[in-house]
């Protein structure tokens, strides 16, 4: 394409405080309509907003989480619009004295995409259409809202996609948000615009509201890059204005142009007071924010010597970094360690809630100790993986499955008698062996390493068996 | 110099000394209610049962002997826009018709914790915004000096009440003025507090950088004694702050060296009579043992239009939420949602509240937002400086409360603008949220009373109370104040 992408996203981020921005209502999910509601997050005549110090709190910890200023003094202001969802028809929100600003996010590629600001608002309710009628649920109205507002920086629909996902691991990551897309957690609005490549002017922009799915993100971008591509082949141009993207149709739809655009006649919220924040607050989030994925990839594969690949599976989610350091602490190659989680306990917890939950019966603690019997020689690899599965199977330590004489491995004249007794109760195997059938000799192994109760070194019986079944020949 | 001019106190010792029951004192409020409500229109709502309810409670408490609280018994009303659970709250606008509070304000929340017995909720402009209380949807209210003139604006209703003896107490709301001018058209005290000495949770928002609750009462000690119980920092109200000191225990120092400011641009222009009225006070004061000292807020000039711009951009954006869809009056017939809305609030908001959201949208506007919010804004920080800077120099301000006496009925909507200006005295205060008092200090030819208004710095109502206590003592007796014949007399 002869087109450049420019991109910037702007990011809601519901965060996960128990209680409501402005009241003392709760942020679940769902419940029934209009139950967590209360004379404030309904907007009763004469109620007043009350700032939760948790919500600001939590924004701190996402501005220092992507490396933005914090500001000393903000402030909230109303935008004012009239929408039902809205109950005051007006939204809490901060519009020139943001809490966080001017930082950034890096990609895998190297380039760090800006980050204009972070200011926390509160959210809308619902409109729920029914049985030909239109219903308002307001329990969402008041649960806090983060928006992240990224500068143009984004030259690929690949990076925009990385971009909210390292948003979203990070939030995960420091506890402040679940982003889970699918319950609305997480959207994004994309503004999206071309210039022919090597150009330095921007061209003009359109913006897709509230994408809340990864897939339907990339596919919505698509259709607007080749759409704006076209428009410019033609050499017509291309209108400033808010799409929808229609999902079963796979194209986007224009909500209103650039004279529709609503005045929100900002101005100061006089019901709140100004929000400060002491240098003191700010060092001491610093202090407690957790070692953050970058960091923690970077040191799993400079230090720990995790492949890249690995490392990245690893450090996705929070839970699973936390267990494999636990599981990895004092163990001779914490490489064990991750191919344990990557190729064994992965397989239990499939899909990436489970993994961002990882909720499994088995304390890391446990898995380390299974890792120092084979670090101290006690167990073979193979013993090790089957103990796993048991041990995940019924969340119990290692001691529980195998027995003390079957530590130590066994030596070459039991492994020798073992084999001659395989040989001799499977003459098939060895038939089929002798006959080209390379993938018989695993029944000979696993005959070797059952009667072994698993202590056979695996790679050496092999050997052996290869060894006596062509000698035998 | 103690004085005995209180009602709350009189009435607490009718009940403690068993003279009379709080069922029969509450019983005779509602019965001049009933027989002079028809003139005045104080009252919008009338809660008998729940005064009643209120009554037997402290009856008992005398019965068993206990002591009452200091407001328990007392028989008074609440402003339309004050919100309270259970009974309806209208703000006297067709709008909010039929709606009924779930919660009840931080105000009434603190009364009702002293056993006070609310009688019913009083007239006043739509919305708290007028200055004669006939913008109200359910018509003006009047004065007990003189019934062809109004009882003022916006708590009109509080004022002619507690003037008519129709209560022993009131309180309103003032956001330009609402709660001193009415005081001060009725002959009665009207306390503005500080902005964040008394929690605005529960007061339906015209202006929430200005609204201020306040007591208004027959004598400066019941409004050092209202103000007392109901300043409190609330939780609920992030800009509240509570009250420095107990007004009430404050009223009885000396004004010797006392220095008050006279503010001659609060002069300027104002009637003869009232000019005459404002001459006896400062001589008043003098004899007192005060010191005057002449001096000059040039910025005043900017008062009114900062207000009229600042209270409107915030009215249009706290009255957005009158839509029809949760609560109060709703178009019966409709095509869409848009419709409904539009006609709701065609229908609903009156010609004086339409006006002012619209002026509010329009300063609010891109395009015009520097012109006129943000000029207001900055000259708003203009007039609070320039206030300190004369309270570097003294310790309170005397000023009339209003240039005139109040309007014959039915005059004031035929200038709006000429309306607006006869708030040039009482809306400055409120852009630098500072507290100030009304108190009678005469009559014009006709009988109509003057008010007198002392004004102090931030957190200083126990400074303004008392100055005003002792003006009282020394003037109430020598005509300052007439008592009108109506009502239940204590």
């Amino acid at each position: 394409m002869k087109y450049e992408l420019v991109s910037g996203l702007e990011t809601h981020v519901e965060l996960s405080t128990n209680t409501k921005i402005f009241c003392g209502c709760t942020t679940d999910f769902g419940g029934e309509q209009n139950t967590h509601c209360c004379p404030i997050c309904i907007g009763l005549p004469g109620t007043l907003p009350k700032l939760n110090e948790k919500v600001v709190d939590y924004a701190i910890m996402a501005g220092l989480a992507t490396n933005c200023e914090i500001s000393h003094i903000s402030k909230m202001d109303r935008k004012n619009y009239c929408y039902p969802d809205l109950p005051k028809a007006y939204q809490i929100s901060q519009f020139d004295m943001p809490l966080c600003k001017n930082g950034y996010i890096a990609l895998s590629n190297g380039r760090k995409i800006g980050i204009t600001r972070i200011h926390i608002e509160e959210d809308a309710g619902k409109l729920v259409h029914q049985r030909g009628n239109t219903y308002v649920d307001y329990n969402r109205g008041g649960v806090p809202l983060i928006e992240i507002v990224s500068e143009p920086d984004i030259r690929s629909i690949d990076e925009a996609r990385e971009y909210v996902e390292k948003l979203q691991m990070i939030m995960r990551y420091i506890g402040v948000s679940d982003c889970k897309m699918q319950e609305g957690s997480l959207r994004c609005d994309v503004n999206i615009s071309l210039r022919p490549i090597g150009s330095v002017e921007f061209g003009t922009r359109t913006e897709i509201k509230n994408m809340n799915s990864f897939t339907y993100m990339t596919k919505a971008m698509e259709y607007e890059v080749s759409r704006q591509a076209e428009l410019l082949d033609e050499g017509k141009e291309v209108t400033q204005e808010t799409l929808r993207y229609i999902v079963e149709e796979n194209r986007t739809e224009s909500m209103r142009g650039k004279e529709d655009a609503n005045d929100y006649r900002y101005f100061r919220e006089p019901d709140l007071v100004t929000i400060e924040v002491s240098q003191e607050k700010i060092d001491r989030f610093k202090a407690m924010l957790p070692e953050l994925p970058d960091a923690k990839f970077t040191r799993y594969v400079n230090e720990l010597g995790i492949p890249e690949a690995d490392a990245g599976l690893l450090v996705k989610y929070r839970r699973v970094a936390e267990y494999f350091e636990k599981a990895m602490e004092g163990t001779a190659n914490p490489k064990v360690a991750a191919n344990c989680i990557i190729g064994q306990i992965f397989r239990r917890v499939e899909n990436e809630t489970e993994k961002e939950a990882f909720d499994i019966a088995l304390p890391a603690e446990y898995l380390r100790d299974l890792i120092l019997l084979l670090d101290g020689g006690k167990i073979k690899m193979n013993l090790l993986k089957s103990t796993l599965e048991k041990m995940l199977d019924q969340g119990k330590p290692a001691t529980d499955f195998i027995k003390e004489e079957d530590m130590g491995g066994i030596d070459t004249d039991t492994l020798r008698q073992l084999c001659t007794d395989a040989i001799a109760a499977n003459p098939n195997a060895v038939a089929d062996y002798l006959g080209g059938k390379e993938k018989a000799l695993k029944s000979l192994l696993g005959f070797v390493m059952k009667n072994s109760r698993g202590r056979a070194d695996a790679v050496e019986a092999e050997k052996l068996l290869i060894e006596m079944v062509s000698a035998s020949k | 110099m103690e004085t005995n001019f209180s009602k709350i106190k009189a009435a607490g010792r009718l009940l403690s000394s068993k003279q009379m029951s709080c069922e029969e004192l509450t019983k005779r409020y509602l019965a001049a209610i009933e027989k002079e409500n028809k003139t005045l229109n104080a009252y919008v709502r009338v809660t008998e049962e729940q005064a009643l309810a209120a009554a037997k409670k402290a009856d008992e408490k005398i019965m068993r002997g206990e002591v009452l609280l200091p407001l328990e018994g007392i028989p008074m009303s609440l402003k339309d826009n004050i919100s309270t659970k259970n009974i309806e709250t209208t703000c006297c606008s067709k709008i909010l018709q039929g709606y009924t509070p779930i919660y009840n304000a931080t105000v009434w929340e603190l009364l009702q914790n002293q056993n006070a017995v609310l009688l019913g909720k009083t007239n006043m402009d739509e919305f708290a915004m007028g200055s004669s209380s006939e913008t109200s949807c359910f018509g003006g209210s009047m004065n007990p000096h003189h019934t062809g003139h109004v009882a003022g604006g916006s708590s009109g209703g509080a004022a002619s009440c507690v003037s008519g003896n129709l209560a022993v107490f009131g309180l309103g709301s003032d956001t330009g003025g609402s709660i001193r001018q009415p005081a001060s058209f009725c002959g009665v005290v009207g306390l503005k507090p500080t902005y964040g000495a008394v929690s605005r949770y529960g007061l339906i928002a015209y202006a929430s950088s200005f609204d201020q609750i306040g007591p208004i009462t027959a004598c400066v000690e019941d409004a050092a004694l209202v103000f007392d119980a109901i300043a409190r920092q609330d939780p609920l109200d992030s800009t509240s702050q509570g009250k420095k000191e107990s007004a009430s225990a404050s009223l009885t120092k000396e004004l010797k060296g006392m220095k008050i400011g006279i503010v001659k641009e609060y002069f300027e222009g104002i009637d003869k009579d009232v000019a005459a009225a404002m001459e006896k006070a400062m001589e008043t004061y003098r004899h007192l043992g005060a010191e005057l000292v002449e001096c000059s807020i040039p910025e005043l000039k900017y008062g009114l239009p900062v207000y009229y711009i600042l209270a409107c951009a915030e009215a249009s954006s706290n009255l957005g939420r009158y839509d029809g869809i949760r609560y109060g009056y709703k178009v019966p017939h409709y095509e869409d949602i848009n419709e409904m809305i539009c006609k709701t609030r065609s229908e609903g908001f009156g010609a004086e509240v339409k006006h002012r959201i619209l002026l509010g949208t329009y300063v609010l506007s891109a395009g015009y937002y520097d012109a006129y919010y943000k000029k207001a804004q900055n000259l708003r920080g203009v007039i609070v400086n320039a206030f300190q800077r004369v309270f570097d120099a003294c310790d309170v301000i005397l000023a009339p409360t209003v240039p005139m006496t109040a309007f014959e009925r039915g005059q004031t909507q035929k200038d709006a603008v000429k309306t607006y200006q006869t708030d040039i005295c009482t809306v400055p205060v409120n852009i630098a949220g500072l507290p100030a008092v009304s108190v009678p200090c005469g009559f014009d030819g006709k009988g109509l009373p003057i008010g007198l208004q002392l004004i102090g710095n931030h957190f200083q109502e126990a400074v303004i109370l008392n100055a005003a206590y002792q003006f009282e003592g020394a003037t109430r007796e020598n005509g300052a104040f007439r008592s009108v014949e109506m009502g239940v007399a204590l």
